[in-house]
Parts: structure tokens; C-alpha cells; sequence
């Protein structure tokens, strides 16, 4: 395998991990707080059709990108009444956000756009371009940093270097503020943050909606960024993975990049058969390839990999005691 | 000190439904004291502090506040005013540091760093000033309980409470922790903070209160200076009539060997050995108390002869061995052989909540052919017979068809006892028999446990309560970390001795010296800590 393929599969690993890194920080805010959210699929997949749809009427991404926004979050705002007033369980929330959102998304876009349940594609000022980073073009000719600067970190949309830049700020938040400290206390045991006067609902409506918050960017990146429009069922399962993948790394923001990277990784592999082909001179079916992710996010739900402790209070409806 | 009260309740009243649980209730407290609250299961002490605390918000009634009236709306309130509770369930984050913990909720601004750091010299002060020592950077789960109970102490006064309300203190501490936790109490009192210390135990009110209030039935029955009172009649206010605090008990005397016991070990799911290797026996006519701070392989050693766990070694019981594993060791073959259990756990392990009360008094014995009708159950005769046992066992209010979950705490035990009790068996097998049981109700069992011991049979008995163990048994083991540290005669040993080998120390301290035995208890606790984390 030469330098350019590698460099060529570094990129893709990082377009295709993206929207699972995004999910996956949307997931550690919400799980943190106490919410177990299996929803994170659905609220992508409105976030998609939205900011899609939205941004073809528009022409505008950034209106669409509100937009797509604004829908995860009503979806957020769903699960939180349904969780935190109500009391309602967690998982049969989530699933039924998800239902709602794969069933809703094609109805309004067939009848909306009369295609078969899709936006129509976009282009233009509708789309979010590849930004090209500072002197990438001059630095090319540079040995080894170089191709990397320009073929692997330059080149993406804006989406993605903010979901890496969320990583930072997401550890910055959780471990370095008061935000975080009561966000994580919240989680683990919410009678303790009751009792020191602070409010449990209140504290996890904000986990919510910043959950929400980072749904809409990813979903938005799918249908804006790495694709040009809203197809059907386009999250195809990224939100389970996100929620694997936040396992996998033990609800913490750097593991999380390295854990979705990995699965970012494997995806990028399914769309290059040939190389593995070439590599091991072994022919490897397709659809294998297709399957590794979903193979390694079962594996992971199973608990192969190692001990993950979730947040004490997850899955949890808090209840004032006596 | 000055003649206004730190705090003064005037005709505090709050009823949920139609239950009444607090009546117009009154108190002053003045600054500088310790005022000690008592009262049985329900008779209202929690509510009150509840309302102290913002958790709830009376119905009627005034809070004063060093002379000034103040609603207590939410705990944010009461933190204002001045109030700080420790609670009986810690209100900790498992896995946060001592730290985070004391900032969270006072926080100083929206970052961290500054935060912790007023936080640290803050505690460095408490420390010095009130002996309340704890390692500002551990983990609360790292913690021995005595530690995460400073813990607490400390969030309040970092809160600046000046007036402290600890609920049910030492339930779970040992006797050391709980002597060192007063002298912190003694302490706060002499820098003239006002503390209410909630309890049952009779003890510990003559011990370190100033005046004492006693609750019963939602009503304050009586204020006194604890100097002017005596235990036995604090017991009479609390529960409206005479109570005998003292089993009353005539010598045993030991018959046959029922159960005899060599080299079980119980390891448990994790890997990690519980019970390691002890042995001993019981005879008719005799109760052996097994003591020790809770977690140190007593429920096991209990859960193993009722046939819940697996073990291993030799268990003989009336010379025959019976299995302690595999399909042969389970509860119903047990009660084959004559042993009953009185759970632990009761709500989990020997009740089913939602059944009814006479269902609840056969099973483990449902399969007794008495009960059965061709293919059916006889229910009017079970029935029957559980008002009966109802009946002689003063299960209230006595009806059996009553779910488990309706009946207060000292009668489900009583149910529980009644089921096992009346089977007469060889060796009575009895956890924890009055945790959370009022004190009318404990000398109830505590009589009939004696009577089954009159009647020939062996009974094990295992209770964190020392006092309970003391007055009960007629030979006492100490359990510390899986092993037998020593067994010991009720009549000549006392709780010092019972409280080192409970830490884990044999024999006396040279000079008394109490620091040692703090640190010796501390690094124990600690060890077994890492032990059960592996």
C-alpha cells in the first residue's frame, strides 16, 4: 500500500468518522447527565432531512444547518419531557424518537418534494464546501507533511473541523468547570446535587439539549457536507454506533475521537475492497466489509472489551426521597 | 451565649393524605448545644428535619432562625440560612475526590480551579480545628464509611452552616468511629455550633445531648435536659408505655451439638473470598452472636447455611453433613433439616412485597402437604392459620390480606419471623432482626427469639448491632475481613474490647492510645477497600 492510498483512506476515515465523533460527544453530554439516549439515530436522521430540505428551499446551508439543528433539538426537548418530567423510561423513549423520525422524515419529504421520500440534491451555496486550510497548496512540495497537511487535514468542510475542535471543549467543559462538575455529578448521583441545592431537572434538560445541539450538527453534516441531499434512512445505524462507540470509550471526549475514528476507519475500509484485496492477496467479500462496523459495534455492546463502568444514575428517573 | 434560640419551630404541622406526620410541633434549640430528637420508625423525626431542610414545606407553623422567621422553601433556603444535614444515606458522588465533592453546588464561579483551591485551604483549617482529618484528593469510594461521614460534616460546614442536623449518625459506623465522630460533635458544640442529632439509640442521646426531644406519633411528647432524664424513661415517652430494655434471659443451657462448622470459605462472583476458613459450633439452648461492622463476611457466612450461596468446607448439622454446593444446596433442603432463615434483606430476601401477608407466611413451606387440597392449594386454610400466627406474633394492623409492602417495617419483620418461628426448627438462622424495627417491636422478637432458645433450638444470630448482639447472645464471634477473630463470653467483655476485634485488633491497645487504633482502623478499612475492588 503506498503513501498517497494511506493518506487517501486517512481522509475518508476522518469524513466518515465525523458525524459518528458529533453523535458520539452528543451521547457522553446526555449519558453523563444520567440519560441514556438510544434516540441519537433519529435525531440525526430529522436533523438530515431538515437541514437538507431547509437548504434547498433557502439556498441558504447555514439556514438549513439552523434548521436541521433546531428539529434535533425539539427531538431533545421530547425525550427530556418524556425522561425527566415523566419520568418516563429511557429506552422506550429513545426507540420511539427513533421511529418517529424515520417514519416522519420520509412522509414530509414525499410530500414536499414528490421524490420518492428524498430532498432533491443539492448544490451551490446550499452545500458546505471543502475549505481549503492556509498555505495548503504552497506546503505540498514540503516531504511527508506535506500531502498529509493538504490531502488528509486540509480539504474538509467546516463541520468537521468543529466536531474536532468539540473534543477539546467538551473535556474543557466536563473536567474544568462547574458546568461539567455538576453535569457528571448529576449522572452518578442525583441526590447529592439535589441536596447541595442545585436543580437535577434543570441540570439534565441542559445535558439534553446540548445533546440535541450536537445530533443536529452531525445530521446536518450527513446530508449537507458528506452527502448532497436527504436520502431515506441515511444515518443507516450511525447513531448505534455513536452509542458503541461512547462505551468503548468510557463516556470520555478523547477516548470518544478515537473510538469513532476507529469505526470512521472501518467504514472508509469497506469502500476500498481492492486494497485489501492487494495487501493480503486475499479476495474479502463486500459485504463483509460493509458489516465490519456493525460486527464491532455488537462486539462491543456484548462487553468484550473490557470493563466499561456507565454513569451510576444512567437510566434512572430521579425521584426525591423521604 | 445569648437567650435567643439558633432555632425555634412554632406549631409546625404536615399531613400527607390523611396521615397527620407532624402535629404542631414546637421546639427551641439554643446555640452552642446538641439537641438530640428520638423517636420510633414513623413517629415523624424525618419529616420535621425534611422540612428544616426545604424538602418539604409545612402545612402550618413558623421557622426561626436565631430570632428571625424564615421560609425554607428548597435546600437552596436552608444552605442560606445556616442549616446543614448529614444525612443517613451519604449524599455523595461515589467517584468524585473529596473535593469535588465539598464544591459541589458552592462553587465559587463557573470555573473549577479557583473553586479548588479555596476549597483546599478551607479544609486544611476544618481539619485542624475540629479533628475532622480526610485526604482531600481521594476518592469518596475509596473512603471507609466514618471518612465519607466527615465528608458530609465537611460540606455542611463549608456551606458555613451553623446549625447542623444529623440524621441516624452512626448506624454505620464502628464504636471507635462513632467515639471520634462525638468528639468531632463535642467539638462543633465548644466553637458554638447547634447541632440536632436524630437517633433510636438510647445511648448515644445520655451520651453527647444537651436536651432531648421525644417525637411519637407525629406529636413532641416531651422536652427535657438530658442531665434530668434516664434511658428507661425516655423508652416510655417514645413508645406510650413501659419498655424493657434489657433482654430479659435465664442462663442458657446448652444441650446436643446442632450445627457444627469447619474451614468454610464462600467465595463470591467476583473472585474475591469472603468467608476464609472458620469454624465453629452451636448447641441446643444457645445463641451465638456473630459481631462486626457490616461487609465482613457475615451475610455471607449467613447466606451460605441458608443455602443461598455456594461454599465450600464441612457443615454438619445434627452429625449429618449437608451439601454446600450444587443441587442439593439450596433453601428448600435446608428447611428439610430443620433450619429456618430470617433473611437479612427482609424486603428482598424474605418477603415477596407484593403478595399478600398470608402468603408471604408460608412460603418455603408451601410445599407442606397441611396446605394442600388434592391438586390445589387450601387457601382458606393458610389463611387461617395466618391469622393465627398474626395473631400470636402482634403482626399490625392483623390482617393477612394485606400486601407485605403495606405493613411497617418491625411488622414485616414479624412476619417474617412468625413463618420461621413456628416451624419449630433445630437452628433458627436470624440476620439483622430489628434493622429498622421500632424499639416496642425489638423487645417483642428479642422475646421470642429467647423463647426459641428455651425450647431447645440453636440459634445463630448475626447483627451490627453490638448492643443487640451483647444483650442477646449467650457466646459471641467477632467476624473481621472473612475470619473469626475471637470468640468472646457476653458477660465478661464489654463494647471496647468487641469494637478493636471488630477493626481487626487484637488485644489492648498499650496506653490507650486512641490515634493508633484511628490509624490501625483506617489502614484496615482501606485494605479491605482495595481488596473489593479487585
Amino acid at each position: 500500500m503506498d503513501f498517497a492510498t494511506l493518506l487517501q483512506i486517512a481522509d475518508s476515515t476522518i469524513r466518515l468518522g465525523t458525524p459518528l465523533l458529533l453523535a458520539c460527544l452528543a451521547g457522553l453530554f446526555s449519558e453523563r447527565a444520567g440519560i441514556f439516549d438510544i434516540g441519537l439515530e433519529g435525531k440525526m436522521l430529522i436533523a438530515a432531512f431538515f437541514s437538507a430540505a431547509v437548504a434547498f428551499v433557502t439556498g441558504s446551508v447555514w439556514v438549513g444547518l439552523l434548521a436541521g439543528i433546531l428539529s434535533s433539538v425539539l427531538l431533545s426537548a421530547l425525550h427530556g419531557l418524556a425522561s425527566i418530567t415523566f419520568r418516563g423510561n429511557q429506552l422506550i423513549s429513545g426507540v420511539a424518537i427513533n421511529f418517529l423520525a424515520a417514519g416522519m422524515t420520509v412522509l414530509i419529504a414525499q410530500d414536499w418534494f414528490r421524490q420518492g421520500g428524498r430532498t432533491p440534491s443539492l448544490s451551490g451555496g446550499a452545500r458546505f464546501e471543502p475549505i481549503t486550510l492556509p498555505f495548503a497548496t504552497e506546503l505540498i512540495d514540503v516531504p511527508v507533511f506535506g500531502p498529509i497537511y493538504h490531502d488528509v487535514i486540509s480539504g474538509h468542510t467546516i463541520l468537521v473541523y468543529l466536531a474536532f475542535l468539540a473534543v477539546p471543549a467538551t473535556w474543557w467543559v466536563l473536567y474544568r468547570t462547574r458546568f461539567g462538575l455538576r453535569l457528571r455529578a448529576v449522572g452518578e448521583n442525583p441526590a447529592a446535587v439535589d441536596t447541595a441545592g442545585v436543580s437535577v431537572v434543570g441540570m439534565r434538560y441542559a445535558a439534553v439539549g446540548i445533546c440535541g445541539l450536537l445530533c443536529g450538527i452531525a445530521g446536518a453534516y450527513l446530508a449537507t457536507a458528506l452527502q448532497a441531499g436527504f436520502v431515506k434512512d441515511m444515518s443507516a445505524g450511525r447513531g448505534y454506533i455513536a452509542l458503541a462507540a461512547l462505551i468503548f470509550s468510557k463516556w470520555r471526549p478523547w477516548y470518544a475521537l478515537f473510538a469513532t475514528m476507529l469505526f470512521g476507519f472501518l467504514q472508509a475500509l469497506a469502500l476500498r475492497p481492492d486494497l485489501i484485496e492487494r495487501a493480503t492477496s486475499i479476495r474479502v467479500q463486500v459485504q463483509l466489509l460493509d458489516a465490519l462496523p456493525y460486527i464491532l459495534t455488537v462486539i462491543i455492546l456484548a462487553g468484550f472489551v473490557g470493563k466499561a463502568i456507565p454513569p451510576r444514575a444512567g437510566g434512572e428517573p430521579y425521584v426525591k426521597e423521604r | 451565649m445569648t437567650d435567643t434560640p439558633a432555632i425555634e419551630l412554632k406549631g409546625i404541622s404536615k399531613a400527607f393524605g390523611p396521615v397527620q406526620a407532624n402535629k404542631d410541633i414546637s421546639i427551641r434549640v439554643m446555640p452552642g448545644t446538641i439537641h438530640g430528637i428520638i423517636g420510633e420508625n414513623g413517629a415523624g423525626k424525618s419529616t420535621l428535619m425534611s422540612i428544616l431542610y426545604g424538602f418539604y414545606r409545612a402545612d402550618r407553623g413558623e421557622i426561626f432562625i436565631s430570632g428571625k422567621k424564615t421560609e425554607i422553601p428548597d435546600s437552596q433556603a436552608a444552605i442560606r440560612a445556616g442549616i446543614g444535614m448529614v444525612f443517613q444515606h451519604f449524599k455523595l458522588v461515589e467517584n468524585f475526590t473529596v473535593l469535588e465533592n465539598v464544591i459541589l453546588g458552592a462553587e465559587e464561579g463557573r470555573l473549577l480551579r479557583p473553586s479548588l483551591a479555596k476549597a483546599r485551604k478551607t479544609l486544611r483549617q476544618m481539619a485542624e480545628e475540629y479533628e475532622l482529618n480526610v485526604d482531600p484528593d481521594a476518592l469518596i469510594e475509596d473512603l471507609s464509611v466514618g471518612h465519607q461521614q466527615r465528608v458530609e460534616i465537611l460540606k455542611a460546614l463549608y456551606r458555613q452552616a451553623d446549625i447542623l442536623i444529623l440524621d441516624e449518625p452512626t448506624g454505620v459506623l464502628t464504636p471507635a468511629e462513632a467515639d471520634h465522630l462525638f468528639r468531632i460533635l463535642d467539638n462543633l458544640r465548644s466553637e458554638g455550633k447547634t447541632i440536632i442529632l436524630i437517633t433510636h439509640k438510647l445511648r448515644e442521646i445520655m451520651e453527647i445531648t444537651d436536651t432531648v426531644s421525644v417525637m411519637r406519633r407525629g406529636e413532641m411528647t416531651a422536652t427535657v435536659k438530658t442531665a434530668e432524664t434516664s434511658p428507661e424513661e425516655l423508652a416510655e415517652l417514645m413508645v406510650g408505655r413501659k419498655v424493657l430494655l434489657r433482654v430479659d434471659k435465664k442462663p442458657a443451657i446448652p444441650g446436643e451439638t446442632v450445627l457444627s462448622v469447619e474451614d468454610l470459605r464462600v467465595t463470591d462472583d467476583d473472585g474475591v473470598e469472603r468467608v476464609k476458613g472458620i469454624g465453629f459450633e452451636i448447641r441446643r439452648g444457645e445463641i451465638l452472636g456473630i459481631a462486626g461492622v457490616a461487609g465482613n463476611g457475615q451475610s455471607e457466612l449467613m447466606q451460605v447455611l441458608g443455602g443461598i450461596l455456594s461454599g465450600t468446607g464441612r457443615v454438619r448439622m445434627l452429625g449429618e453433613e449437608i451439601a454446600l454446593s450444587g443441587a442439593r444446596s439450596d433453601g428448600r433442603s435446608r428447611r428439610r433439616k430443620s433450619i429456618a432463615h430470617v433473611p437479612e434483606d427482609r424486603q428482598r430476601e424474605g418477603l415477596i412485597m407484593e403478595y399478600t401477608a398470608w402468603e408471604n407466611t408460608i412460603f418455603g413451606y408451601h410445599d407442606d402437604p397441611k396446605w394442600r387440597r388434592g391438586p390445589l392449594m387450601n387457601n382458606a386454610a393458610i389463611v387461617e392459620e395466618a391469622e393465627g400466627k398474626m395473631q400470636r406474633f402482634d403482626v399490625r394492623p392483623p390482617n393477612p390480606r394485606l400486601a407485605a409492602r403495606n405493613f411497617s417495617g418491625g411488622n414485616q419483620q414479624k412476619i417474617v419471623l412468625a413463618r420461621e418461628i413456628e416451624q419449630n426448627p433445630d437452628l433458627l438462622l436470624v440476620g439483622q432482626p430489628t434493622r429498622g424495627v421500632d424499639i416496642g417491636a425489638i423487645e417483642f422478637i428479642h422475646q421470642e427469639i429467647v423463647r426459641l432458645r428455651d425450647q431447645g433450638a440453636a440459634i445463630l444470630l448475626v447483627s451490627v448491632e453490638l448492643d443487640e448482639i451483647m444483650s442477646l447472645s449467650d457466646r459471641i464471634a467477632v467476624m473481621f475481613d472473612g475470619r473469626i477473630m475471637g470468640f468472646r463470653d457476653p458477660a465478661q467483655t464489654d463494647e471496647r474490647e468487641l469494637g478493636l476485634l471488630m477493626a481487626g485488633i487484637e488485644g489492648e491497645p498499650g496506653e490507650a492510645d486512641w490515634k493508633a487504633v484511628d490509624r490501625q482502623l483506617e489502614q484496615k478499612t482501606a485494605e479491605v477497600a482495595a481488596e473489593k475492588g479487585h
